[in-house]
C-alpha cells in the first residue's frame, strides 16, 4: 500500500514536471529568452517539491507513526506488570497481528494484537492519502507559480544544495547515532551496575546472575574479556607487523616491476577476503592443525585456542599494514634515497638509517589502525575463539573477547531488554577505545603528510 | 694544468629505455681541479654525472655502455660494488636533501656505514673536521643535536657537502648545488667549492655560465647528448671553436 | 673484490674496508631474504585458504542418489512412507528395529522432498515397481566419499569353509587368513588398554593430590576428602583390572577366539555374493553374521572371497557397519549415482545438510544490496559533492571531514548495534529484513563511497569547471553537466569496491536479527531474510560434519561473486580513468 503511494508520488512529480515545463514552453512562445529559466528548471522545480513533499510525508509519518503505535500499545497494557513481561507481550501480539509464532497466548496478548490490527490499518491508509495529498497541493501550488519572471532555476538550485548539504550531514548524524545509541543503553546499565565492576571486576558471567531483570554487580567484571581481547590483538599483531612491514619493505625497494604486479595483486586478494571467510578458515583449518601440531609435540592446546584466532586474524591485516607502509614508505622522497646512496650506502642501510625513520609515523599509524581492527575484529574471534571468559594469558588456551560476548549476548537466548544493557556497554567501550587508536592514526597521517606532501 | 687524470671515459653511451640520453662521448677529468658541465636543459650533463658514480644503477631502465675508468679501474667491471664506488665518489644533489636527523647524524652517517671511525672520539672528529671544511662549523657547533631539515637552505647545501666530505671520497660530484640557493648562499657555497677543489677531484654541473666560469679550471659543454667541446674554462669562454658552443656562451640559446 | 688493492690508495679500497663491504652486503641479502619470506609467507596463507575452500567445494559439487524401485500409490501423499517401504521391499533381508533404522538412515528427507516436487510437477509416475533415485543421507554421502576411512581389502589366502550355525556363520581356513586381523584387533585392545591405564594414573594424581592437602583440613570437609579419595582408588582399581583383562586378551595365542567390539576396527568377509562381519575371530577360524545374505554356504574358493577392513571403529563413525554393508552391495552393483549438485542453488537453507541450499540467502543478499546501493550510492555521491564543491573550507567542513574517516574505521559491530538500537528498536524497521541490513550496510558504505567520489572529482582539472563557469554555466549545472560525468568512472569503481566490502560483512547483521534459521526465500525488502556470508555463519556453526563441504561451497559463490564485483572494478578503472 505504501509503496504504491510513493510510486503514486513519483508518477505525480513526472507529470508535474511535464505540465510546469510545457506552460513555461507556452509562456514563452517564439521569444524563450523571455523567461527567467529555461523550461526545464520550472519543470524540475515543481517534480522535485512535489517528491518532497509526498515522500516527506510518507517517511516523517511513518517514524512518528511508528513511534505513537508503540506508545499506544505499552499504554494500553494492564497496569502493574514488570518492564520484561510489558516488552513479551507487546512483541508477542504484534508476531500474533502479523500472523508469526508467539512464545504465548492470551488475553492480554489478543488485545495488543487486536489494537495494533486496527492501528496499522490506520496508519497505512492514513500515510498513503496524506502522502499523495500533499504531493497534489505541492503540485497544484508549483503549477500556479510558472510565470515568466519566476526565478526557477535559482529556486531549483537551492533546494539541490540543500539536498547535498544534508548527504554530507548523514556522516555527522550517523556518529552522532552510534554515540547516542550506545549511551543511552550504556547509562541505564551503569545505573544499575558500579562502573568500577564493569571495568575491574574479573569475573564475566552477566547473565547467571540475572534476577527480575537486574544482574548481580559481582559478575560483570569485564577484564576476562579485555585481557582475551588484548591477548589475540597481541598475537594477530605479532603475525601482521613483521610479515605486513617486510613485505612493504621488499615491495617498495627490492621488488622488480614485474615481481610487484604479482604480489600487490595477491595482498589485495588477502585484503578482499571477508572476515567470515577467515573464520571458518580459523575454526576448520588453523585451529585443528595447532591442536594436533601441539599434540605431536606434547602441548595441550585448546580446540578454540587464542592462538587460532590471533594467527588468522595477523593474516587478515597483513595487506593493511602491508598497503599502508608500502605507501608511505613510497612517499619517502627519492632525494633521501639519492642521498643516502651517493654516500655509499646499500639498500639495506639506507631502509634501515633513512627510510624507515622518516616513514615511523606513518608506519606507526599503519600499525595503530591495524590494532583498532583487531581490536573490533568480529566474526574470526566468534567462530574460533572461545565463549568462556577465562582470565590468562597462555596463547594455547581458549579465551573470548568483547566482540563475541556482544554477538553472545545480543544472539543468545535472554530477553532483549536484559541482554541489550551489557552488550551495549562492551559496545561502547569497543567504539571509545578504537575511536582513540583510530584518531591517534590519522594524526600521525596528517603529520607525515604535512612533512612530505 | 698538468694535473694527474681522474676519470677517463671513452665512447660512454646511455639509454634511457629507447631514449639515447648521451651519444659516444670522450672525455678525461683531472684530479685536485674543478671541471664545469654546462650546457643547455636536457643536454644530458647530469646524466653523464650520474655515470660516474653508477647513480643511474638505481634507475631500472637505464643502461650504460663504454668505457669508464677511475684511477685506471672499470667502473662498470663486474669486480667494482657500487657501494663501494660511491663511497669513493661522493655525490652533493641539486636541492639540498638532509637526512630527517640531527645535523651531527647527518654528518656522521657516512663515517658510520663505512666503519671510518674506531670510536666517538674518532667520529667527533671526523664531524668537526668536515664541517669545518665545508664552512659550517662555527655556525652549528651549539646545536649539532638540532635536526639538520631545520637550517636554512644555503647551511642544508653546506650540510649535504659535510656529509659527502665525511666519507672521505677521492672525487665529489656537485649536481647544480647552488640552483636552490639565494645569491648570499650561493656565493658562500661557491667559494666552499672553490677551496675543495684544490684537495679533491670536483665534477660540478651547473646552468650558471658565470658560475663555471668563477669556480672551475676545466668547461665541458654538453649538447642533445654530446660532449660537444672541453677545454680549460678560459679557451671555452674566451675562445670557443664550435658553433653551438659560441651561440650558448654568447647566450643566444639556453 | 680483486682488484680493489690494486686501485688507489684510499680508505675505502683497504682490505679492512672490503671485509667490512662483505658484512654489509650480507646484511642486505639478509633484509632481502626477510622480505620474500615475509611474502611466501603471506602467499602460503593465502593459498592455503584458498585451497581449503576449493578442495571442500569439490566435495559438494556432487551429491550421491541410490537407485531404488518406489512402490507408489495412486494420490499418494506421504512421501516418507513411501521411501521407507520401498527401502524395505528393495533390502527385504534387513530386519530388526535397529537393522531397519540404519537402513532408512542411509536416505534423505529430499528423497521425499523430490517425489513431492515430482508430484506437483505432474511428472510422477505410479505403480509397484517405479525406477527411482533417492537422494542419499548426509553421513552416508560421506562415508560414499570416503571421510569416514576406506574399505580395505585384502586378497582371499587359502579356501573359506563356511558353517551355518543358528544366526551366525564359523569360518574356517587353514592358511591362517584371519592372522592380519586378529593382529589389528589385538592392536586395537592395546590401545584401548593405554587408555585406560591413562585414566586410570589421572586417579592417582587426584589421590597423591589429595593426599598432600588432606592435614590442612579438618572437620567435615575432611570428612567428604576422604570419601572422595576412596572413589578415586576405586575408580583406578576398576580401571587397571579392566586394562589387565584387555592384555590378557592381546597375549593369548592365535588360536584362541578373540571377541571383537565396536572399539576395533570392523572386518567384513565378502563371500558367495553376501557381506558378512566377523564377531570373534582366531588365526584360522571365525566367527561372523551376516549383513548382506550370501547365495548359498559352499566353501569359496581361493580368490572367491576377501576379507574387508575398516580400521575406524564403529563407534567412532555414524555410518554402522550394516550401512557400510548395505552401500558397498549397492556400490558393487552400480546402482549408486553421483550428479552434480546443482540443487544447492535452488533450495533454502536447511537443518539437513543434503537438502540445504544457498537460494534464499543469495535473494536476501540481492535484496540487502539493492538497499545498501540506493542509499549509499546517491548520499554519497551527493555528500561527495558538497564537500568538494561547495562547501565553504571551515570548522564544520573539517569536522564532518574527521568524521568520514573516523567512520571508515568504526568496527562493523558497532554500525550492527546502531542498527539494533535505532533502525529495529526506534524506527521499528522489521527485524531480520533485508530493508535493515541494508540500512545498516549503507551507513557502512558511505564512508568508503565518499572517500572514493571525492578523489574521482578532485581528479577533475580546475580547466574544466572553468571553461564551463566561463560560457556562463551555474554553478550547480558545471558540477552536474561536467565534472560528474567526468568523474563518475572513478566514483562507480569505489562504489563497487564498498558494495563487495558489504556484500562480504556478517557481524552487523548478526545484530539485527538476520542470523535466524529462515528457510522462505525473501520476496521484499521487508520479509525476513539472511544474506551469504550469514549463511556460511550459520553452516559453519552447524554440528553436521556434512555442512563443512557445503559452507566451503557457499563460500565458494560467495568469493565468486567478489570476484566478479572486483574484476568490473578494475575494467571500469582501466577502461575509462583519464590521466589529467
Amino acid at each position: 500500500m505504501l509503496s504504491w503511494a510513493a510510486l503514486l508520488v513519483c508518477a505525480l512529480a513526472l507529470a508535474g514536471f511535464f505540465t510546469a515545463k510545457g506552460r513555461a514552453v507556452a509562456l514563452g512562445g517564439d521569444t524563450p529568452e523571455v523567461l527567467h529559466s529555461r523550461p526545464v528548471y520550472h519543470g524540475g522545480f515543481v517534480a522535485i517539491r512535489t517528491v518532497f513533499a509526498g515522500l516527506g510525508v510518507l517517511i516523517l509519518g511513518l517514524i512518528l507513526t511508528n513511534i505513537a503505535i508503540r506508545w499506544a500499545l505499552y499504554s494500553g497494557l494492564p497496569a502493574g506488570l514488570s518492564e520484561i513481561e510489558r516488552d513479551l507481550i507487546v512483541s508477542d501480539g504484534v508476531a500474533l497481528a502479523n500472523g508469526a509464532l508467539a512464545s504465548r497466548t492470551g488475553e492480554a496478548r489478543d488485545a495488543v494484537a487486536a489494537l495494533y490490527g486496527r492501528l496499522t490499518t490506520l496508519q497505512i491508509w492514513g500515510l498513503a492519502l496524506a502522502s499523495v495529498g500533499a504531493a497534489i497541493f505541492t503540485l497544484m501550488q508549483g503549477l500556479r507559480q510558472v510565470s515568466i519572471p519566476f526565478r526557477a532555476r535559482s529556486r531549483f538550485e537551492r533546494i539541490v544544495q540543500v539536498i547535498l548539504t544534508i548527504s554530507a550531514g548523514i556522516a555527522v548524524l550517523t556518529t552522532i547515532g552510534i554515540v547516542a545509541s550506545l549511551l543511552g543503553q550504556t547509562l541505564v546499565f551503569f545505573s544499575e551496575i558500579p562502573v568500577m565492576n564493569f571495568l575491574f571486576g574479573t569475573l564475566w558471567s552477566p547473565l547467571s546472575g540475572v534476577h527480575d531483570g537486574t544482574m548481580d554487580p559481582d559478575k560483570v567484571g569485564a577484564i576476562p574479556l579485555f585481557a582475551g581481547t588484548l591477548l589475540i590483538t597481541v598475537i594477530a599483531m605479532l603475525v601482521a607487523v613483521p610479515v605486513g612491514l617486510f613485505s612493504a619493505i621488499y615491495l617498495s625497494d627490492f621488488a622488480s616491476a614485474r615481481a610487484r604486479s604479482i604480489i600487490k595483486p595477491m595482498l589485495e586478494i588477502l585484503a578482499g577476503i571477508p572476515t567470515v571467510v577467515y573464520g571458518f578458515f580459523a575454526a576448520i583449518t588453523v585451529a585443528p592443525f595447532l591442536r594436533d601440531t601441539g599434540a605431536a609435540i606434547g602441548l595441550s592446546v585448546s580446540s578454540e585456542s587464542a592462538l587460532a584466532a590471533g594467527v588468522v586474524m595477523g593474516i587478515m591485516i597483513i595487506p593493511f599494514i602491508s598497503s599502508l607502509s608500502d605507501d608511505v614508505i613510497n612517499a619517502v622522497p627519492q632525494s633521501l634515497r639519492d642521498g643516502s646512496y651517493g654516500l655509499g650506502a646499500t639498500k639495506a642501510e639506507t631502509i634501515r638509517n633513512v627510510i624507515l625513520p622518516a616513514a615511523l609515523p606513518g608506519i606507526m599509524s599503519a600499525v595503530l589502525l591495524g590494532v583498532s581492527r583487531a581490536i573490533g575484529e568480529t566474526m574470526i574471534v566468534v567462530m574460533a575463539a572461545g565463549q568462556g571468559a577465562n582470565l590468562t594469558a597462555n596463547p594455547l588456551e581458549a579465551v573470548t573477547t568483547v566482540t563475541v560476548q556482544i554477538v553472545a549476548l545480543i544472539t543468545g537466548d535472554t530477553e532483549a531488554s536484559t541482554a541489550a544493557g551489557p552488550a551495549f556497554a562492551l559496545g561502547f567501550t569497543l567504539f571509545c577505545v578504537t575511536l582513540i587508536f583510530n584518531i591517534w592514526a590519522l594524526r600521525l597521517v596528517r603529520k607525515y603528510r604535512e612533512v612530505y606532501d | 694544468m698538468s694535473d694527474p687524470i681522474k676519470f677517463h671515459c671513452k665512447g660512454v653511451d646511455v639509454w634511457y629505455g629507447d631514449t639515447h640520453a648521451i651519444k659516444d662521448n670522450d672525455i678525461d677529468i683531472h684530479d685536485n681541479s674543478v671541471t664545469a658541465f654546462i650546457g643547455p636543459s636536457g643536454c644530458g650533463k647530469s646524466t653523464f654525472l650520474r655515470c660516474l658514480n653508477r647513480m643511474n644503477d638505481t634507475i631500472d631502465i637505464c643502461r650504460v655502455t663504454g668505457t669508464l675508468l677511475l684511477d685506471g679501474d672499470d667502473i662498470y667491471s663486474r669486480d667494482v660494488d657500487p657501494v663501494q664506488l660511491r663511497a669513493r665518489v661522493g655525490m652533493v644533489f641539486q636541492k639540498p636533501n638532509p637526512f630527517p636527523k640531527s645535523i651531527y647524524d647527518n654528518v656522521a652517517y657516512g663515517p658510520r656505514i663505512h666503519g671510518l671511525a674506531r670510536n666517538k672520539a674518532d667520529l667527533d672528529a671526523i664531524v668537526e673536521e668536515s664541517l669545518g671544511a665545508a664552512g659550517l662549523w662555527d655556525e652549528v657547533k651549539d646545536r649539532l643535536a638540532a635536526p639538520g631539515t631545520g637550517l636554512s637552505g644555503g647551511q642544508q647545501q653546506r650540510l649535504c657537502i659535510a656529509r659527502a666530505i665525511a666519507t672521505k671520497p677521492e672525487v665529489l660530484l656537485m649536481d647544480e648545488p647552488c640552483s636552490a640557493l639565494d645569491p648570499i648562499a650561493t656565493e658562500t657555497v661557491e667559494e666552499l667549492i672553490s677551496g675543495l677543489g684544490k684537495r679533491y677531484c670536483v665534477v660540478i654541473v651547473t646552468h650558471s655560465m658565470q658560475q663555471a666560469n668563477r669556480i672551475s679550471q676545466r668547461t665541458a659543454f654538453f649538447h642533445l647528448g654530446n660532449l660537444v667541446e672541453y677545454d680549460t674554462t678560459d679557451a671555452i669562454f674566451s675562445t670557443p671553436k664550435d658553433e653551438r658552443t659560441i651561440g650558448y656562451v654568447s647566450g643566444r640559446f639556453g | 673484490m680483486t682488484d680493489a688493492a690494486s686501485l688507489s690508495p684510499s680508505v675505502h679500497t683497504t682490505d679492512e674496508a672490503a671485509v667490512r663491504l662483505k658484512k654489509r652486503r650480507s646484511a642486505e641479502t639478509r633484509l632481502k631474504a626477510y622480505g620474500m619470506i615475509a611474502i611466501g609467507l603471506a602467499a602460503l596463507a593465502l593459498v592455503a585458504l584458498l585451497w581449503n575452500i576449493v578442495a571442500r567445494t569439490m566435495n559438494a559439487a556432487t551429491e550421491h542418489y541410490i537407485a531404488i524401485e518406489a512402490q507408489i500409490e495412486e494420490g499418494e501423499d506421504d512421501f516418507l512412507k513411501v521411501v521407507k517401504k520401498s527401502a524395505r521391499a528393495g533390502f527385504p533381508y534387513v530386519s530388526g528395529r535397529s537393522g531397519k533404522r540404519e537402513l532408512y538412515g542411509l536416505f534423505s528427507d529430499g528423497a521425499a522432498d523430490d517425489m513431492r516436487r515430482a508430484r506437483d510437477a505432474g511428472t510422477l509416475e505410479t505403480g509397484d515397481a517405479v525406477p527411482m533415485r533417492f537422494l542419499m543421507s548426509d553421513t552416508a554421502d560421506l562415508y560414499m566419499r570416503g571421510e569416514f576411512g576406506s574399505l580395505e581389502n585384502q586378497e582371499s589366502a587359502g579356501t573359506l569353509a563356511i558353517e551355518e550355525g543358528g544366526k551366525a556363520f564359523t569360518l574356517r581356513t587353514d592358511t591362517g587368513a584371519f592372522t592380519d586381523a586378529l593382529g589389528r584387533a589385538k592392536a586395537g585392545l592395546a590401545v584401548e588398554a593405554d587408555s585406560l591405564r591413562r585414566q586410570a594414573a589421572r586417579q592417582s594424581a587426584g589421590i597423591t593430590a589429595q593426599e598432600a592437602r588432606i592435614d590442612s583440613v579438618t572437620g567435615l570437609e575432611r570428612e567428604d576428602m576422604l570419601v572422595q579419595i576412596e572413589g578415586f582408588k576405586a575408580a583406578r582399581d576398576r580401571l587397571d583390572g579392566q586394562a589387565s583383562a584387555l592384555d590378557a586378551l592381546v597375549t593369548g595365542d592365535g588360536d584362541t577366539l578373540l571377541e571383537l567390539s565396536d572399539r576395533m576396527a570392523s572386518f567384513f568377509v565378502e563371500a558367495n555374493g553376501g557381506i558378512l562381519k566377523l564377531t570373534e575371530v582366531s588365526a584360522d577360524i571365525a566367527r561372523a553374521v551376516p549383513l548382506v545374505p550370501m547365495n548359498d554356504t559352499d566353501a569359496a574358493a581361493n580368490g572367491a572371497w576377501s576379507l574387508r577392513i575398516l580400521d575406524r571403529p564403529e563407534i567412532g563413525r555414524p555410518v554402522k557397519d550394516r550401512q557400510v554393508a548395505i552401500l558397498e552391495t549397492l556400490q558393487r552393483d552400480g546402482r549408486i549415482e553421483e550428479v552434480a549438485n546443482w540443487k544447492f542453488f535452488s533450495l533454502s537453507d536447511s537443518t539437513q545438510p543434503e537438502i540445504a541450499g544457498i537460494k534464499g540467502a543469495l535473494i536476501g543478499s540481492m535484496w540487502t544490496m539493492l538497499v545498501t546501493f540506493c542509499l549509499a550510492f546517491p548520499i554519497g555521491v551527493m555528500a561527495a559533492i558538497y564537500l568538494e564543491e561547495f562547501a565553504p573550507r571551515n570548522r564544520f567542513t573539517d569536522f564532518i571531514e574527521v568524521n568520514i574517516n573516523n567512520l571508515a574505521a568504526v568496527p562493523s559491530i558497532v554500525f550492527g548495534l546502531l542498527g539494533l538500537a535505532v533502525f529495529l528498536n526506534f524506527f521499528g524497521t522489521p527485524r531480520s529484513s533485508p530493508l535493515a541490513g541494508g540500512l545498516v550496510l549503507a551507513l557502512m558504505t558511505l564512508p568508503t563511497v565518499i572517500i572514493a567520489a571525492r578523489a574521482a572529482i578532485r581528479a577533475v582539472p580546475p580547466s574544466i569547471r572553468w571553461a564551463a563557469m566561463g560560457i556562463g554555466a551555474s554553478k550547480t549545472q558545471t558540477v552536474f553537466h561536467h565534472v560528474l560525468p567526468l568523474a563518475m568512472p572513478g566514483i562507480l569503481t569505489g562504489t563497487i569496491i564498498g558494495m563487495a566490502q558489504a556484500l562480504g560483512e556478517t557481524a552487523p547483521l548478526l545484530m539485527i536479527g538476520m542470523v535466524a534459521f529462515i528457510t522462505a526465500v525473501p520476496e521484499g525488502i521487508t520479509d525476513s531474510a539472511t544474506v551469504l556470508p550469514v549463511q556460511v555463519f550459520n553452516w559453519a556453526n552447524a554440528s553436521e560434519r556434512a555442512f563443512d563441504m557445503r559452507t566451503a561451497a557457499a563460500i565458494a559463490v560467495l568469493l565468486a561473486f567478489l570476484v566478479v564485483m572486483n574484476a568490473i572494478a578494475i575494467i571500469l578503472r582501466k577502461r575509462f580513468e583519464r590521466r589529467w
